[in-house]
């Protein structure tokens, strides 16, 4: 096997375990989300298979119930900002002129802006609810999607074939949709696996600072919050959680590059 | 010196291996062998895909990036260059041996004045200071007959013309008056005025330096003007060797045939034209956004049935033509008209009759065809778009579009990725006269194709023609394509007609200076054609270039 | 060199003008909400008259666009406004801690750079050898580690276990400079790591780009020694594109270093905006907001005005 398929079966199986944990998750969890099952920072043992967190809860069925809420949100944002994103450059694309102006200028300002920095400034006073999070993560993220659809487009719009194919008379939603989207599309898939992985990682750090998902609903970020102070006792408590988004987000990124290599790509970040 | 020295370069058996995605070794040259003598040049000629300038490469020891030297050798000057190790070969490279690339904007480095790129060899290996180095280089650039030759090589490389550039690149290798130069296709990428100096300054300094090369091009004509032998391939293997001269004289394979016969392909004379015309352009003005006129008080007139030509230079506004007439880019002045029915400025406002009845073919057959859109799906939206035509009904019509281009039915399911250059083209061509058109744009659909596929592609283009009356504008830079093509000609000029006429008349004198220019440059299959050139521009013209008699470009 | 003088004045404008727009995107950021500030401040148990008070207080009662020029008005002045919890000057509170987050963040730069550069030469240079696929493998796990997980896995291993190292980083401004660095070897260490694997990538891949150019092929032809060829035929035009990625990199670094500020209880900028977060105290937010969007700005500009300098077409025009 070479180390090609072996990323992809390896990535690939990583994150569909993932995603089977985040539909079936709350119905394998032995306890309730928030439910106070025991002591406080129990070690690993048969009742607790991972322990239980400082509040007493335990901690495997924090982290199946985490599983759906992290992986959900992530992908409702990630869907999100690649609709707003592709939207926005392919218009800004074709249109050119004024509205491209309007727009590039317009995203130019929202990423002179740090994303963590103005989630936070945002989050510190939006009221804290997922829909909330969703939409912010989504407008700021779109912003990269819009960048690099907008140049995908404007790569594909100046080849012949489309110039033929608007010589012939054709409108502007046929000329996008056959010919432009298939010639952008496998980079905006590799893309939107690199974005869902930003995404992941930006959820955890804001749920992580205390503005994302509130407890006590549990999330991946969240629970290394609230567990913090367990490492300081020497419980590798947080590091379970923060365990989970690294293992998911490497394996989404093997695929990336998996994907890259098959269509014979160039992984641009 | 022993015999075995006395050859420049020997190669023996040569195989060289590309990787492809796979990671499978192909073969791209099989046993290829050939000797070059001291001072001789040896001319490789071939079509994409023959290996050539993979033997040019390999004759310094070099294999590109993904490529290896599988076997046989290469003795240059008695030393095997095949498994040398890579302290050896460095020494040998630019030395002994030095190489100039097809494109010289892109194998200058940006960041160093020309000067420094030149004299780094000799400085690096040590065989000069800095000063002498400098002193050969400006003697060089005057050989060259570059320009200024005492400032010359001060500026970067981006501040240099192309065809001055190709010319710094082969002092480049000349410097350290190496035993053997491979030219690399030095004059492909440059227009046909210029590809004559650059030739005739190559040439001259060859010979005055006495130096071996190894020169590569697909145009037999150019390599006969420099090349005492010739060597013609095809798919990694030798086809035929020989004198040029007897190469273009007697060629004895049949694939050296077609190579020497290529350009015969001849449009059947046609009577004066009595309609009036069905395409024409009345004293079109244009500009592109900046302001830069590309087009001034341009009007031709193409007629039912026939081929007019547009030849012109990079620069001269012949592609920009094109883009006027279709719509795409709206004039300033003037009109055009279809039929005797003025269109409208813009693309948007024109009708689909009008948009069908006037096709465009482009040059390059790999962005003209969307890689994702089968042939079936290629050729059947026009069909659909234009005719309403589904299904079964289609799917008819497409395999006959395929069999009036010379291409097997079996190919609907193919995508463009899967054709050669040759085929997608055709497909091209298919594409267009899936509309039913009247009137076909070629904008230099050839220029991107080996001779031979070439051909096939303008017999083509004429048997469709007489089978269905359709007219062409043709544009494009080569004269050889129009000598084959065309009814009527327009020669253009930076944005402006110089000369027009039916073909007969304009290939006969008297000519306006810049179509004499242009007429002269082509390269013929002879020998003795630029030596014969370069006699009588001598002669004509005893100080001035005949450019500089042209008309100066107005802002 | 007059166009690059005019390319660089551009830019500066382009820069100012980003500023403006950034300030003015953080203004409306906290007037997007339904309600006002002053009732998200107070929260739903606030009675209508201390909302009242705090509008007041907070000028609510003025429109936004006169509002937004009092408040731009008094930022170019310095002012940046009173907290609300606390009662001081924003500015008193900001001061101290931008010199923490500054020694962090620059200490960790000094690191994160040569090693990022050296290690993406490395890698370049043997492309596709077990070196360069290690040094591929082990940055791609990197950047998909948040910091926190670098941080605590540096916290349980060399603080709690080992016990070499200090797990929190409590600076105090009295301290010497010798033990301020060894406090912060561990959160330095994790703000290194995570910018050093994005940097590294993005060398190699610049490095392989100009490599694999004609006119280091060409080089090869002529003989040039290896060495040479990656110095003065490579580098020069690699730097343009190296000098982006350090740069962007190092605007990466401020988000880094908010999160690794909380883990670590660093005390600086992003530790005090991410505690007035959770107090939703609106001036100290903003404030340091424009600190961070602010150094961010600045260093993309300075990122574009480099590599225009670096640029031979630019700085010699035909």
């Amino acid at each position: 096997m070479t180390l090609r398929s072996l990323s992809f079966w390896f990535g690939a199986s990583i994150v569909g375990f993932f995603l089977v944990i985040a539909v079936i998750g709350p119905w394998i969890a032995p306890y309730g989300e928030s439910e106070a099952a025991g002591d406080v920072w129990l070690p690993f043992s048969h009742e607790f298979l991972l322990g239980t967190d400082s509040l007493g809860r335990d901690v495997l069925s924090r982290l199946l119930y985490g599983t759906r809420t992290t992986i959900s949100i992530a992908l409702i944002a990630t869907l999100l900002s690649f609709a707003i994103g592709m939207t926005l450059g392919f218009t800004a694309a074709v249109m050119g002129g004024f509205v491209d102006q309007i727009i590039s200028r317009a995203v130019d300002v929202l990423m002179s802006i740090p994303m963590l920095i103005f989630a936070l400034v945002v989050l510190a006073l939006l009221p804290s609810s997922a829909v909330i999070l969703i939409l912010v993560m989504a407008i700021l993220d779109s912003t990269r999607v819009f960048r690099l659809a907008r140049a995908l487009a404007l790569d594909i719009a100046v080849m012949d074939y489309v110039e033929a194919a608007r010589l012939r008379g054709e409108g502007l939603g046929w000329v996008m949709r056959r010919e432009v989207l298939p010639n952008a599309l496998p980079p905006l898939i590799s893309e939107f696996g690199l974005r869902f992985c930003f995404i992941i990682l930006f959820l955890s750090a804001v749920s992580f600072l205390g503005v994302g998902v509130q407890p006590p609903q549990a999330d991946w970020g969240g629970m290394v919050r609230e567990n913090a102070n367990a490492i300081g006792f020497g419980l590798v408590l947080p590091l379970i959680p923060a365990g989970a988004i690294f293992a998911l987000t490497i394996a989404v990124n093997l695929l990336v590059d998996w994907q890259l290599s098959r269509s014979g790509l160039k992984r641009v970040r | 010196m022993t015999a075995a020295d006395a050859k420049v370069l020997r190669i023996a058996d040569l195989h060289v291996e590309a990787q492809d995605s796979q990671g499978q070794w192909h073969g791209i040259v099989k046993g290829v062998s050939l000797e070059l003598d001291r001072g001789e040049v040896l001319g490789l000629i071939g079509e994409s895909g023959a290996g050539k300038s993979t033997i040019g490469l390999a004759a310094m020891g070099y294999a590109r990036g993904g490529c290896r030297i599988a076997g046989g050798s290469i003795v240059a000057n008695g030393q095997e260059l095949a498994g040398a190790d890579r302290d050896e070969l460095r020494r040998l490279r630019g030395v002994r041996m030095a190489y100039v690339a097809q494109s010289a904007a892109a194998a200058f480095n940006p960041a160093h004045r020309i000067d420094r790129q030149i004299c780094e060899v000799p400085v690096s290996h040590g065989l000069m200071s800095a000063e002498q180095a400098l002193a050969t280089a400006k003697r060089l650039y005057r050989r060259l007959r570059l320009p200024d030759p005492e400032h010359f090589g001060r500026r970067f490389p981006h501040q240099v013309s192309g065809g001055q550039l190709q010319r710094a690149m082969t002092a480049m290798a000349m410097i350290c008056k190496p035993d053997l130069i491979v030219f690399d296709e030095p004059t492909t990428a440059l227009d046909v005025t210029t590809q004559i100096e650059v030739l005739a300054a190559i040439r001259e300094a060859m010979r005055g330096e006495g130096m071996a090369a190894l020169y590569i091009s697909h145009d037999l004509a150019v390599v006969a003007q420099v090349a005492d032998r010739i060597m013609v391939l095809r798919h990694g293997k030798l086809v035929e060797a020989g004198p040029a001269e007897r190469i273009l004289r007697e060629p004895a394979e049949p694939y050296t045939r077609e190579l020497v016969n290529v350009r015969r392909a001849m449009a059947p004379e046609k009577p004066e034209p009595a309609t009036p015309p069905q395409l024409e352009a009345r004293h079109v003005t244009a500009s592109y956004g900046n302001g830069i006129r590309v087009l001034r008080d341009v009007s031709i007139e193409l007629h039912r049935g026939t081929t007019l030509a547009i030849v012109g230079e990079s620069g001269s506004g012949k592609s920009t033509l094109a883009r006027v007439l279709t719509g795409l880019l709206p004039w300033e002045a003037g009109e055009c008209l279809l039929d005797g029915r003025p269109l409208a400025k813009r693309l948007k406002r024109r009708s689909k009759s009008e948009l069908r009845r006037l096709q465009m073919i482009y040059q390059m057959p790999d962005i003209a065809l969307n890689p994702r859109q089968t042939v079936r799906e290629i050729l059947g939206r026009p069909l659909e778009f234009y005719f309403g035509q589904r299904g079964a009904e289609q799917l008819r019509k497409v395999e006959g579009l395929l069999e009036m281009v010379e291409l097997p039915r079996d190919l609907v399911r193919r995508l463009p990725g899967e054709l050669s250059g040759g085929q997608k083209q055709r497909v091209c061509i298919a594409r267009a006269l899936a509309a039913e058109p009247e009137i076909v744009i070629c904008d230099e659909i050839t220029s991107a194709l080996d001779p031979l596929v070439a051909d096939g592609i303008l017999k083509l283009l004429l048997r469709i023609q007489n089978e269905s009356g359709l007219s062409y504008l043709f544009i494009t830079h080569d004269l050889a394509t129009v000598k084959a093509i065309a009814d009527e000609i327009v020669v253009m000029y930076r944005g402006e007609i110089v000369q027009r006429g039916a073909k007969r008349q304009l290939l006969s004198p008297p000519w306006h200076p810049y179509t004499e220019l242009l007429l002269s440059s082509v390269p013929e299959m002879d020998v003795r054609w630029l030596d014969r050139l370069l006699a009588a521009r001598e002669v004509s013209s005893t100080a001035p270039e005949p450019a500089a008699s042209l008309p100066a470009p107005r802002p | 060199m007059n166009g690059v003088v005019r390319l660089i004045l551009h830019r500066l404008a382009l820069g100012a003008l980003t500023l403006l727009a950034v300030s003015l995107v953080i203004f409306v950021g906290t007037e997007i909400l339904p309600g006002d500030v002053a009732e998200a401040v107070l929260g739903q148990g606030a009675t209508e008259e201390t909302v009242n008070n705090l509008r007041k207080l907070l000028g609510l009662d003025l429109p936004a666009h006169i509002r937004y020029l009092q408040w731009l008005g008094s930022l170019l002045q310095g002012d940046l406004g009173t907290s609300l919890t606390t009662g001081k000057p924003v500015i008193e509170m900001i001061a101290p801690r931008l010199e923490n987050t500054l020694f962090l963040a620059g200490t960790a730069a000094l690191v994160a750079v040569p090693l990022a550069i050296g290690l993406g030469l490395v890698a370049a240079r043997f492309q596709g050898s077990w070196l360069d696929k290690t040094i591929s493998i082990s940055t791609l796990a990197a950047i998909s580690m948040p910091e926190f997980f670098v941080g605590y896995i540096l916290i349980f291993v060399f603080a709690v276990k080992l016990r070499w190292l200090p797990s929190l980083a409590k600076l105090s401004p009295s301290m010497p400079l010798g033990d301020k660095l060894v406090l912060i070897i561990l959160p330095c260490a994790t703000l290194t790591l995570v910018v050093l694997a994005h940097m590294m990538r993005m060398t190699r891949a610049a490095v392989i780009n100009v490599m694999s150019s004609p006119y280091v092929e060409m080089a090869e032809l002529k003989g040039a020694t290896a060495s040479r060829i990656v110095m003065w035929h490579a580098l020069p035009n690699a730097l343009a594109p190296i000098i982006t990625v350090v740069v962007l990199n190092l605007a990466y670094l401020i988000v880094g270093v908010v999160v690794v500020e909380v883990v670590f209880v660093y005390p600086g900028v992003g530790q005090l905006m991410v505690d007035n977060v959770a107090k939703r105290d609106l001036p100290v937010v903003q404030a340091c907001g424009l600190v961070f969007a602010g150094t961010y700005t600045l260093l993309n500009m300075i990122a574009d005005i480099l590599s225009t300098l670096a640029n031979p077409r630019l700085r010699h025009p035909k």
